[in-house]
C-alpha cells in the first residue's frame, strides 16, 4: 500500500511539473507574439531567449540526475556532452551561412577562409543537412559516453576517481578546440549564424518557436528519464548506487547498466547543448570549462538529486539567480555565492528543495491521524541518499 | 592423481591447494575442501580464519594467487567475475546483511529473482504471474509478507538476515554460499533460521559459515574447522569439537 502510495504522489508531482513547462511552453511563446509589445503580460523577446536557455540547462541537469541520482555516477564532466551537441548544432548553422559570410566563400565559413583553408575539413562534411547534423547531435556526444564509459566501467572506476577523470575529459577537450588547427573555430567558435531551416534565427518567431521546442524537449527529456526510471531497470540502478558488488552478486552486469544509462543521459545533454546554441547564437571551446560542469551538478544538488523534478527545478532556480546577481553591483560575487549556496545546500537540504518539500509533507501526513506512523516512517527513507554516500 | 580427478568431476564445489595473500599476509593456505552435490556443510573457525576470504574467492571477488577451484565439476572459478558466477547458480549472503535499503522487500527480492538480467530484459520487463507467485511464496517462507511494502531499511536486523536469505531463494541458485546467518538473532530466530536451511537443504547444496554452536550442532551436518587460511578438522560435529587441535585454536586465543 505505501508503495502504492507513493508512486501516486510522484506521478502528481510529475503530471504537475509536465502541465507547468507544457502551459509555459504555449503560453509564453504565444503571448511574445500576439500581445502588443508593452503591454504587461507581453513576454518581451530577450526574456524568450533567456528562459529558453534555462529550459535547455533543465534538460542538461535532468540527464546528470538520471545517472547521479539514480546510479551514482556523479560527472563532472556532463558540459562537455552538451557543448559537443552545441557544437554539431553550431556547425550545421555555419554551413548555412553561404555567400552572406565575410569573405563570401559559398563553402567555407568565415573562420577557415581566414585560417587559409583550401578546402572543407572532412569532419566538416554533410554538416549542411539539418538531418545529419541532428544525427551528430545524439550520435557525438553518445559515442563520446559510450566509449569513455566502456573503458571507465569496465575497469571499474568509480566514485571520486571517475568524477575526477570526467574533469579531465571536459579539460581535454576545452584545450583541443581552443586550437584554431583543431578545425572548429578555436577560441572564437562559432557565431553569426544567420538562419536555422530556412528561418532567420534572430528572428522572434524563430526564437519563439526554439522556446516551445526546448519545453517540447525538456518534457520529452522527462517522460524518457521517469519511464528509465520506473522500470526495473530503474530499481537496477538505484541496487548498483546503493551497493555495487551486491548487485554483482545476484548476477547483473553493472558496467552495462552504466554503460547504458551514461550514454543515454550524454545523448539528452547533447540535445540541450544542440537547442541552446541557436538560442545564444554562439558556441566557443568556453563551454567546456570544467567550472561549467560543476555548476550543472551544483543545479541538481539543490533541487534535489535523484527526482528528477528537483533537477530541472535547481537548474532554473539557480541561474535565475545567476542572471539576477550577475548583473548587479554583486556580480564579482557570484562564485562565491555559488559556493556558499552548495555549502548551505549540503548541510540544511541534504536532499535539496523537493527532497525537503517531500519531507516536510509527509511529516504533515504524520501528524494526521489517519496515517498510519509505520508507513510513514517507511516513505521517509524513500528520497535519496544523503551525499555523503559519494564515497564508496 | 586420478583418483582426485574423479572427485573433482563429481563434486559441486572442489577447492585444491588454494593460497591468498594480501600484502604478504597469507589468508588462504593450501586450502583444500570438497562439496558433494546437494550436501549441506558447516564451516567454523575463530576470527580472521579465512572464511570469509574462502566465499570471497569462490564468488569472484578475490582472486586466489595459486590453486584449483571448480564448480559442478568443470568450471574453473578463477577465471570468471562476480556477475558471470552468479549466472551459473552461485548465490551468496553476506556476513553483514547487505539488501537494498531504500527499495521495498518485494523489490528486493523482485531484483533477487533468476529472470533476464540484461539491460533490455529490465528495461522492458512486466511483471508476471508465475514471478509474482514466486515472490509470494518466498515473503510466506522467510516471514516477511507483512512486511512486504516497508523499506527493506527500516527492518530489524533479524528480519534483514532472513530477507537476504529470501534473496537467495529468489535467485535459487544451485550452490548457496551463507555467511554467518544468524547472527544477531534471538534464539527463536536462530532455530527457525535452522529449520529454513534444512529445508532449502532439501533442494540446494548449501555451505554455511557460523560460529553459534548450538546453532551447528542443530544443523547436525558434517562440520570442517578453518584455521589461518587451512581446513584443522573434518567430520561431525562432536568430532571436530573433541579435536585437541580445535580446542587448542579455540581456547588458546
Ligand atoms: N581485502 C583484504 N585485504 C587485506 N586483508 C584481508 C582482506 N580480506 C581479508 N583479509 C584478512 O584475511 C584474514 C581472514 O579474514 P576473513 O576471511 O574475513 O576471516 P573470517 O571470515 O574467518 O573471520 C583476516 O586476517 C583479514 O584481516
Ligand atoms: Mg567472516
Amino acid at each position: 500500500m505505501t508503495s502504492h502510495m507513493l508512486t501516486r504522489s510522484l506521478d502528481r508531482g510529475a503530471a504537475m511539473f509536465l502541465m507547468v513547462v507544457a502551459a509555459c511552453g504555449i503560453l509564453i511563446p504565444l503571448s511574445n507574439l500576439l500581445l502588443p509589445a508593452g503591454s504587461v503580460l507581453q513576454v518581451p523577446t530577450y526574456l524568450v531567449a533567456l528562459w529558453g536557455k534555462y529550459v535547455c540547462y533543465a534538460i542538461l541537469a535532468l540527464s546528470i540526475d538520471l545517472i547521479w541520482g539514480y546510479c551514482g555516477i556523479l560527472s563532472l564532466g556532463h558540459g562537455a556532452f552538451f557543448a559537443l551537441g552545441g557544437y554539431a548544432m553550431g556547425m550545421y548553422l555555419m554551413r548555412q551561412i553561404g555567400t552572406r559570410g565575410v569573405y563570401g566563400n559559398p563553402i567555407l565559413p568565415d573562420f577557415m577562409v581566414f585560417l587559409n583553408y583550401s578546402k572543407l575539413p572532412w569532419t566538416w562534411y554533410g554538416f549542411d543537412m539539418f538531418w545529419f547534423a541532428a544525427l551528430m547531435v545524439l550520435l557525438v556526444p553518445g559515442l563520446l559516453a559510450f566509449c569513455f564509459g566502456w573503458l571507465a566501467f569496465r575497469s571499474r572506476v568509480t566514485g571520486v576517481y571517475l568524477s575526477i577523470i570526467t574533469q579531465a575529459m571536459t579539460y581535454a577537450l576545452l584545450l583541443a578546440f581552443f586550437r584554431n588547427d583543431f578545425g572548429f573555430g578555436g577560441n572564437n567558435g562559432l557565431t553569426d549564424f544567420k538562419d536555422i531551416l530556412g528561418f532567420n534565427v534572430q528572428a522572434e518567431g524563430t526564437r519563439a518557436a526554439l522556446f516551445a521546442l526546448s519545453c517540447l524537449a525538456l518534457i520529452v527529456a522527462f517522460l524518457i528519464c521517469r519511464s528509465v526510471v520506473s522500470s526495473k531497470l530503474g530499481k537496477v540502478l538505484i541496487a548498483i548506487r546503493d551497493a555495487e558488488s551486491r548487485s554483482r552478486f545476484l548476477g547483473y552486469r553493472v558496467e552495462s547498466y552504466k554503460l547504458f544509462v551514461f550514454t543515454l543521459s550524454a545523448c539528452m545533454a547533447g540535445v540541450a547543448g544542440a537547442l541552446y546554441v541557436p538560442q545564444v547564437g554562439i558556441i566557443n571551446p568556453g563551454e567546456f570549462a570544467p567550472g561549467n560542469s560543476i555548476e550543472a551538478v551544483i543545479w541538481v544538488a539543490v533541487g534535489g538529486r535523484g527526482t528528477l523534478v528537483g533537477a530541472a527545478l535547481g537548474a532554473i532556480v539557480v541561474n535565475y539567480a545567476k542572471t539576477f546577481f550577475t548583473s548587479g553591483v554583486l556580480a564579482p560575487y557570484w562564485l562565491f555565492m555559488l559556493g556558499a549556496l552548495f555549502i548551505l545546500v549540503t548541510l540544511l537540504l541534504p536532499k535539496g528543495i523537493v527532497g525537503a518539500f517531500n519531507a516536510w509533507r509527509e511529516s504533515a501526513r504524520e501528524r494526521r491521524p489517519a496515517a498510519a506512523a509505520a508507513s510513514a516512517a517507511a516513505e521517509d527513507g524513500i528520497t535519496e541518499p544523503d551525499m555523503a554516500e559519494e564515497r564508496s | 592423481m586420478n583418483v582426485m580427478d574423479n572427485r573433482a568431476t563429481s563434486a559441486m564445489l572442489y577447492l585444491d591447494g588454494v593460497h591468498v595473500s594480501f600484502d604478504g599476509f597469507h589468508a588462504i593456505n593450501n586450502l583444500s575442501l570438497t562439496l558433494a552435490p546437494g550436501e549441506m556443510r558447516a564451516i567454523i573457525g575463530p576470527n580472521g580464519a579465512g572464511k570469509t576470504t574462502m566465499m570471497d574467492i569462490i564468488t569472484g571477488k578475490t582472486k586466489p594467487d595459486l590453486g584449483t577451484v571448480l564448480f559442478d565439476g568443470v568450471t574453473d572459478l578463477t577465471r570468471l567475475d562476480e556477475t558471470r558466477i552468479a549466472e551459473l547458480g552461485i548465490g551468496r549472503k553476506f556476513q553483514k546483511p547487505t539488501v537494498f535499503e531504500s527499495q521495498t522487500v518485494q523489490d528486493n527480492l523482485l531484483l533477487a529473482l533468476n529472470v533476464d538480467h540484461s539491460v533490455k530484459g529490465t528495461l522492458f520487463w512486466r511483471g508476471s504471474k508465475p514471478e509474482s507467485e514466486r515472490i509470494d511464496k518466498v515473503l510466506e517462507t522467510i516471514r516477511l509478507t507483512d512486511a512486504r511494502n516497508r523499506l527493506a531499511g527500516s527492518l530489524s536486523h533479524g528480519q534483514k538476515q532472513w530477507l537476504e536469505i529470501g534473496m537467495l531463494l529468489a535467485q535459487d541458485p544451485k550452490l548457496l554460499l551463507v555467511d554467518e546467518p544468524v547472527a544477531g538473532m534471538t534464539d527463536v530466530e536462530t532455530h527457525l533460521t535452522a529449520e529454513l536451511l534444512k529445508e532449502i537443504n532439501k533442494t540446494h547444496t548449501v555451505m554455511v559459515v557460523e560460529h553459534d554452536m548450538t546453532f551447528v550442532r542443530e544443523l547436525g551436518v558434517k562440520v570442517t574447522c578453518l584455521h589461518e587460511g587451512t581446513v584443522l578438522a573434518e567430520g561431525t560435529i562432536d568430532q571436530v569439537s573433541s579435536n585437541e587441535r580445535v580446542i587448542e585454536v579455540y581456547l588458546g586465543r
